[in-house]
């Protein structure tokens, strides 16, 4: 039997409690099935029959995003949490720097919100046909690639001293996304309007550089590296303004 | 003028993007925040015949290709337009940003994929469903910000509202957080709800993808058409959780499926057809795992696996072009396919079949529009790897215009009565409120499981009469044990139970759909083979098949395929007899 200790929460509003749970092996388990078999049968430890656990999921295969919480204490994906490899008992927790909704479940909007402030696409004139893009260097792409592989799982603000619920920092990932897009042959043309975005409050002079972010990643995104970059490129862009060259 | 559009997957979010372009307005609706849709888990990449590769690849020979690919199911016109319009946009993907891996001259690379003699297929190393899903959604946020598109994430469809005409003027949505059950109006709406994996109980599809939103407007009259074929893709990885796929890409770049006999390795796909090899398209490759696994009886350690082998590649190419799917191997088995053969077997992946639409995406039902996955338009009997997400691109393109041009189109507006709007909202709260005082015996997730088995086992690769019946008894059966269920959580909020419950009555519906059509079907064509009935018989069975719901069960009608661009010929991909030589 697995052992689980997950703490729960009703509703946004209502007080935080924890449970028990005691769950059969399964082959090559993960922390869903786990969560699943308690959805079929909520029984905890002592026999008490009780709500089943919520939480978020969908693609169960680390690409999606959506199933990120505390497994342990350190914040992951629930779908690639292989029981075999996890100390028991396994402690389950909402992420710490969102809003919770019930159980597992936190409201992760801020993050998409930080997306539209930072102006995270490529402007162009229409999706209608204009001919072939432009030229991109492979090892240009190679170096951004990693980047758009991004989930928003928010791993790297859960771990990140400088942001919390109520900090104005929009946090390692969001940021990152500027560089691809300044990568880009078209998104460059407007790289200017990104890096005034960052300049402002909770923008890139709000990271305190702890590199906690890059050691979260799941995806082992760059991030640190992107952010020093884009510093310095927003130092650069204020000088150059201040001074006009 | 207001359009909805309900899903936010590569469909959803390209119609949205095209009404937002001419200036209408959107309201997305969502289960999932748009960018953890499940277009993300496709892999391999994106086909358009951009012709960079000196092979004089051209879109007439993706159009024969598709067709071929799809046993000659398909209405061609539509089909012929894709593919023309294909390589223009994965021209205007690249210009939004999405990271499509490089040549080293900085031009889009191609990978070789199934059912083709061309590199066709553009992609982002393993990651080109989730690249793209990525470029389409800041495309959206865009819009957004500039306030045309309105997006409702954490919502799920309950039902379409049809005015007294029988026209379709907007939706019924539930908060899946709150709970609250609220009517929306609209001057058209497009589904764009992904496809039903979850009636197969485990499959390489994600959790939303359970078809219910396909099966509510089925029940409200909206056609289902060739519901039978379903995809089974050949590589996969067990799973007690899901089916995870493991690309087609990796044979693209050169791997190889064996599997041991009489102690060697026997490499049966390129064996059997030495003129495609291991990329024979997808229904091909797991009929023959299939074959030598079950009736040849050649298992690994017991199990029933076959290899899929990436050993004798370059690690580092390997890295670069497939770094996703191994990572994903590596991280859920413990094991690097760099060095140790992958261990797969087939599993439920693409409903080919969907809800039928005119050539303009819109359903019997006006007013109501079909885009991607759940619609039927252009896979026929069977889908090429690579066509999934431009089909569901080019879906939204087309479904998006063609809800605008619909709604300018009409003479004058009708008058959607209030109380019309507020019935449509109470029955939905009624049969919300009935299934949270469920308190019978049955167990939802026991009935899903017992479903899903039954699906997987008989109407899967192969098929039989005998089986497909009980399978359609078992169905009512399960049906009927439904009003018997205990929900067994009593939260007001988040209850995502009762939702399952829900779900789980509409996946039914639409089981039946597929099987009954499967039944019916007395012919093997494309994924739907029956060994009893081994050949394709184009004199009674090329036809489209269209389900009707009754409360009795679906009603089977045909229709005509349209072949007026390619004659039908045999589909062999053991020999070469796929050459451009239009009709």
């Amino acid at each position: 039997m697995i052992h689980l200790i997950i703490k729960r929460q009703d509703s946004p509003d209502s007080k935080p409690y924890t449970q028990e749970f005691l769950v059969p092996v399964t082959k090559n388990m993960n922390v869903v099935t786990a969560l699943m078999e308690i959805k079929k049968n909520p029984v905890t430890k002592d026999g008490q029959m009780v709500n089943p656990v919520a939480w978020d999921c969908n693609c169960l295969e680390e690409v999606c995003g959506a199933c990120t919480m505390r497994i342990n204490g350190k914040a992951r994906q629930a779908c690639s949490a292989l029981i075999a490899d996890l100390e028991q008992p396994i402690r389950l927790e909402p992420l710490t720097k969102f809003p919770v909704m019930r159980d597992l479940i936190v409201d992760r909007s801020k993050m998409f919100e930080a997306l539209k402030r930072l102006k995270a696409w490529v402007e162009i004139d229409g999706s209608f046909d204009v001919g072939r893009g432009p030229r991109l260097p492979r090892h240009k792409q190679e170096e951004v690639y990693p980047i758009s592989k991004c989930m928003t799982c928010g791993c790297c603000l859960e771990v990140c001293p400088n942001f919390s619920k109520d900090s104005d920092f929009i946090g390692p990932a969001p940021i990152a996304q500027v560089k691809l897009f300044n990568t880009h042959p078209i998104g460059n043309m407007q790289k200017a309007d990104r890096l005034e975005a960052l300049k402002d409050k909770g923008g890139i002079a709000s990271c305190g550089n702890a590199q906690n972010c890059v050691e979260a990643c799941p995806k082992q995104i760059p991030l640190t590296d992107a952010l020093g970059k884009l510093n310095r490129e927003v130092n650069i862009f204020t000088l150059s303004r201040f001074f006009d060259f | 003028m207001k359009i909805i559009v309900v899903g936010g997957g590569a469909a959803g979010l390209m119609a949205s993007l095209r009404i937002a372009e001419m200036k209408q307005e959107v309201e997305l609706f969502s289960l999932v925040p748009v960018k953890r849709s499940h277009t993300g888990c496709a892999q391999g990449g994106i086909n358009g015949a951009l012709n960079t590769k000196g092979e004089n690849d051209s879109t007439e020979q993706h159009f024969i290709d598709t067709v071929f690919g799809g046993d000659f199911l398909a209405n061609q016109p539509p089909v012929k337009a894709m593919c023309e319009a294909a390589p223009k946009i994965i021209y205007a993907l690249d210009r939004m940003g999405m990271m499509f891996t490089r040549t080293q001259e900085g031009l889009l690379d191609l990978r070789p994929f199934g059912g083709t003699k061309h590199r066709r297929t553009a992609f982002s190393s393993a990651t080109t469903g989730q690249q793209l899903l990525n470029t389409l959604d800041e495309q959206v946020r865009r819009y957004e910000v500039q306030g045309l598109v309105k997006k409702r994430e954490g919502w799920e469809f309950l039902s379409a509202i049809l005015d007294d005409n029988g026209y379709c003027r907007g939706i019924v949505a539930q908060n899946i957080l709150t709970m609250e059950i609220e009517a929306f109006q609209a001057d058209a709406v497009i589904l764009a709800t992904g496809g039903l994996g979850m009636i197969y109980g485990r499959s390489t599809n994600g959790m939303t993808s359970t078809g219910t939103a396909a099966s509510i407007v089925y029940q409200q009259g909206a056609y289902f058409a060739n519901g039978e074929f379903i995809q089974i893709h050949p590589t996969a990885l067990p799973g007690e959780d899901k089916r995870r796929l493991m690309s087609e890409s990796a044979r693209g770049d050169g791997g190889r499926i064996w599997t041991y006999r009489d102690g060697q390795p026997w490499y049966f796909l390129e064996e059997w057809y030495p003129a495609y090899g291991n990329l024979v398209p997808r229904d091909v490759a797991a009929r023959a795992i299939f074959k030598v696994c079950n009736e040849l009886g050649y298992k690994i350690n017991g199990e029933d696996v076959v290899y899929l082998d990436l050993t004798h590649l370059d690690p580092k190419e390997l890295d670069r072009k497939l770094g996703g799917i191994i990572e994903i191997y590596e991280k859920f088995i413990g094991e690097d396919p760099r060095k140790i053969p992958m261990r797969i077997f087939p599993s439920m992946h693409y409903s080919m079949g969907g809800l039928w639409t005119d050539y303009n995406h819109m359903t019997n039902i006006p007013g109501l529009f079909a885009a991607g996955e759940c619609d039927y338009m252009y896979h026929g009997a069977n889908r090429l790897g690579g066509n999934s997400l431009m089909s569901a691109t080019y879906s939204g393109m087309v479904a998006g215009p063609n809800a605008v041009n619909f709604v300018n189109g009409l003479s004058e507006r009708r008058y959607l009565k209030e109380s019309t709007i507020e019935e449509y909202k109470q029955k939905e709260i009624e049969a919300f409120r009935k299934i949270t005082k469920m308190d019978g015996s049955e167990n939802p997730h026991v009935i899903h499981r017992e479903m899903g088995d039954f699906m997987t086992e008989h109407v899967t690769i192969e098929r039989y009469n005998d089986k497909l019946k009980e399978t359609d008894n078992k169905l009512m059966d399960l049906e009927e044990r439904w009003s018997r269920i205990k929900l067994n959580d009593n939260s007001k909020y988040a209850n995502q139970n009762a939702m399952f419950i829900r779900n789980l009555k509409d996946m039914m519906k639409l089981a039946r759909v597929i099987t009954v059509g499967a039944l019916a079907r007395n012919e093997s064509r494309g994924s739907h083979y029956k060994p009893d009935f081994p050949n394709r018989d184009d004199e009674n069975w090329l036809k489209t098949t269209k389900a009707q719901y009754t409360p009795d069960g679906p009603v089977l009608s045909y229709e005509e395929v349209d072949t007026s661009l390619l004659a039908p010929r045999e589909r062999r991909y053991d020999v070469n007899v796929n050459k451009k030589e239009g009709k």
